[in-house]
């Protein structure tokens, strides 16, 4: 029980009555990095915030250190939310705050530490992403790999527990993704921390990842460590892991045959 | 034929029920904030910066608007006043003009389109690029960091510039009073004096404005903070907190006028 | 660094701001020439107070004196009872005549005192006893007609007590 730091049960969720997800289960163990990958469009941010309590789930629960997600007040949810750092899809970075001080934000927010600390802290993190010396500069003046990596050093500020991930390799060139890549271990392990990445590369992803999670239409499809994976034969993860644009999820979205819509004319 | 009426009057209906749900939740919106204040006056940095995007670089639209206001009421209300032979009353004119009304609605109404539209893009765009999620998962609460320091500094900047408004349009009222149309200064300082009361018109004035800062802040924080996160959601949030910062002022105008005038 | 010269000018924003309301008090507002300090307070009755209104200025040779605080009915008298609030700095001999003025043609209206010859001066809470009404135009021109269509009958003065 108190080897999995996060754990999804039987859990449903969806907006007026259209269900995103269909009873899910996971568990995530302590000090792994855990991938959950699918389509676009699959659920898979909405996950990380039924984590992170932003959602409530229709149905079943959402069990972060022990504790039932949904059924914390907010400061009990607010409590929770310190041990867990997320990066978001674009990095969500504060754009009127300097580089350093985005990353200071939490540590101000949360602490009382001396400004002399705080630097210390900030530089340190800022070094661990690599960009130390982009510390006076504004979000806007940075590329999209460098302002992902800031908001990767503001999510670990007050080393968490749970790192989250949203689409960490979204719109990035193939350097950069793999400097996120490289990190997300790095950081995973230096910290004795629990990654949470939610992403659809499926490459960058296996190299690093100890656990993948499959998921498709509400429900989880497939799942296993990456090299299980790799040879499994189920139709649709063979489909998404080679990339192939027709299969299980279909190339056309539903619509009706395309004879009879091309001779209905225009007694509508 | 029934078919399109029926339509329509739904269509009529889900947009009052909408407009009503929207109210409930801004109302609910303003007791959070409310209830958060404290925490934002206890890092009254964070207010100070926000006073001075929403107050002070609204100063100079203000203060030009305030002359030229001041100089057009001078002259209409010299061209007038002339034909009953009681020229020196342009200063009380001007004065009661702008600090009974002038003054806290025009101002409020700049304040809507400088200050009001920005922070409704700036607070819609945190929420489109997910600062405000990002702010939320760090534990921290938006509404506390960012929305209230916003609200209060727009009602602590709104009196600020509307007693500015009026002084300077008074200023600029003189200016075409006195050295161009050749009314007595004297006539013109005194009149004003033994005609504006300080409680019935000047405290009254920044009462009205303190309403309408209260008014026009919330209006363009809630406009933001509801935006749909795309870029047509904020943009259309910026035109809403124009219109509806605009029809709030006016209306709020006459009732509190309404209330005030008892004698 | 950037902080400070932020802070500066918030700083500079309030003090306009309080030095604009300063302004609107004691250049545009009354709030200098009407801080008439310690008053005592006079009544005064009178038959008709036209369009008199409370905060209306009492006036003595032209300078403002005091103020009209309230006017109330006497349902005893059928009279207008006028509260003035008057300067300590300006005694009344107790024989003072109050009347109802009118600034200008349609101006407003206003208390005028016109001081007597008594030895001993207006106390607080005194009720001054000579008063004449407000002019009322309506009435003025129908007595106008009234003594043009009957030249013998004695014109009734305006109404003393």
């Amino acid at each position: 029980m108190s080897d999995n730091i996060v754990e999804i049960n039987d859990l449903s969720f969806g907006y007026n009555g259209r269900l995103i997800h269909k009873g899910i289960n996971m568990v995530f163990p302590r000090g792994k990095v855990i991938a959950i990958m699918g389509g676009s469009g699959s659920g898979k941010t909405t996950l990380l915030r039924l984590i992170g309590g932003q959602l409530r789930p229709v149905e079943g629960k959402v069990t972060v250190d022990n504790e039932i997600v949904h059924e914390q007040s907010r400061d009990g949810i607010y409590r929770l939310r310190r041990k867990m750092g997320m990066l978001f899809q674009f990095g969500a970075l504060f754009t009127d705050l300097s580089v350093f001080e985005n990353v200071a934000f939490p540590i101000r927010e949360h602490t009382n530490l001396p400004e002399s600390m705080i630097r210390d802290f900030v530089l340190l993190k800022l070094n661990a992403v690599g960009l130390r010396g982009a510390h006076n500069l504004m979000p806007t003046e940075l590329s999209g790999g460098m302002s992902r990596r800031v908001a990767l050093a503001r999510a670990v500020a007050l080393d968490p527990a749970i790192i989250m991930y949203d689409e960490p390799f979204a719109g990035l060139d193939p350097i950069s993704m793999g400097v996120i890549c490289n990190l997300i271990r790095r950081l995973n392990d230096a910290l004795g921390a629990t990654s949470i990445v939610v992403t659809h590369d499926v490459h960058e992803m296996f190299s690093i990842a100890d656990y993948v999670y499959f998921v498709s239409d509400g429900r989880v499809v497939a799942e296993g460590t990456p090299q299980e994976l790799k040879n499994s034969t189920a139709p649709f993860v063979h489909q998404f892991v080679h990339g192939e644009a027709d299969g299980p999820v279909p190339f056309h979205y539903p619509a009706p045959d395309f004879k009879s819509e091309l001779f209905r004319g225009y007694d509508v | 034929m029934f078919d399109r009426i029926g339509k329509a009057l739904s269509g009529t209906g889900h947009r009052i029920i909408d407009r009503i749900w929207r109210f409930g939740s801004a109302a609910r919106m303003f007791v959070y904030v409310l209830l958060s204040s404290a925490d934002s006056f206890k890092r009254i940095r964070i207010v100070t910066k926000e006073i001075y995007s929403t107050g002070v670089l609204s100063l100079v639209i203000i203060l030009v608007s305030a002359f030229f206001v001041g100089m057009v009421l001078a002259l209409q209300g010299y061209n007038t006043l002339q034909k009953y032979g009681s020229s020196e009353a342009i200063g009380v004119l001007v004065a009661l003009a702008l600090v009974r009304e002038l003054g806290p609605v025009v101002t409020a109404l700049l304040f809507a389109g400088r200050a009001g539209t920005a922070i409704t893009a700036e607070i819609g765009l945190m929420k489109t690029t997910e600062q405000l999620s990002a702010m939320e998962m760090m534990a921290v609460s938006p509404i506390s960091r960012v929305i209230a320091p916003r609200f209060w500094a727009g009602v602590i900047s709104m009196p600020i510039l509307a007693a500015l408004f009026s002084m300077v349009g008074i200023l600029g009222g003189y200016l075409v009073a006195v050295p161009i149309i050749g009314v007595d200064s004297g006539a013109f300082w005194s009149q004003m004096q033994a005609n504006v009361d300080f409680r019935d018109d000047i405290v009254n004035g920044i009462i009205k404005s303190v309403v309408f800062g209260v008014a026009c802040s919330m209006i363009a924080l809630f406009e933001g903070y509801d935006a749909p996160p795309t870029a047509e959601g904020v943009s259309r949030a910026t035109t809403r907190t124009v219109v509806n910062s605009s029809l709030a002022v006016l209306g709020l105008d006459f009732i509190l006028t309404s209330f005030m005038i008892h004698t | 660094m950037e902080r400070t010269t932020m802070d500066l000018w918030v700083g500079i924003f309030a003090a306009l701001g309080a030095a604009a309301i300063l302004g609107l008090a004691m250049k545009v507002g009354n709030l200098t020439s009407s801080s008439i300090g310690e008053t005592y307070t006079v009544t005064a009755a009178f038959e008709n107070v036209g369009s008199l209104k409370p905060k209306a200025p009492v006036k003595s040779a032209g300078v403002v004196v005091g103020r009209v605080d309230k006017i109330q009915f006497d349902p005893k008298t059928y009279e207008a009872l006028v509260t003035l609030k008057v300067d300590k700095r300006y005694p009344f001999p107790k024989d003072t005549f109050a009347s109802i003025y009118t600034a200008g043609l349609l101006g407003e209206q206003y208390i005028g005192l016109e001081a007597g010859g008594d030895e001993s001066n207006l106390k607080n809470g005194d009720k001054i006893k000579h008063t004449q009404d407000a002019v009322v135009l309506e009435k003025m021109i129908s007595q106008f007609l009234y003594n043009k269509a009957s030249d013998t009958k004695p014109s009734e003065s305006t109404d003393t007590k």
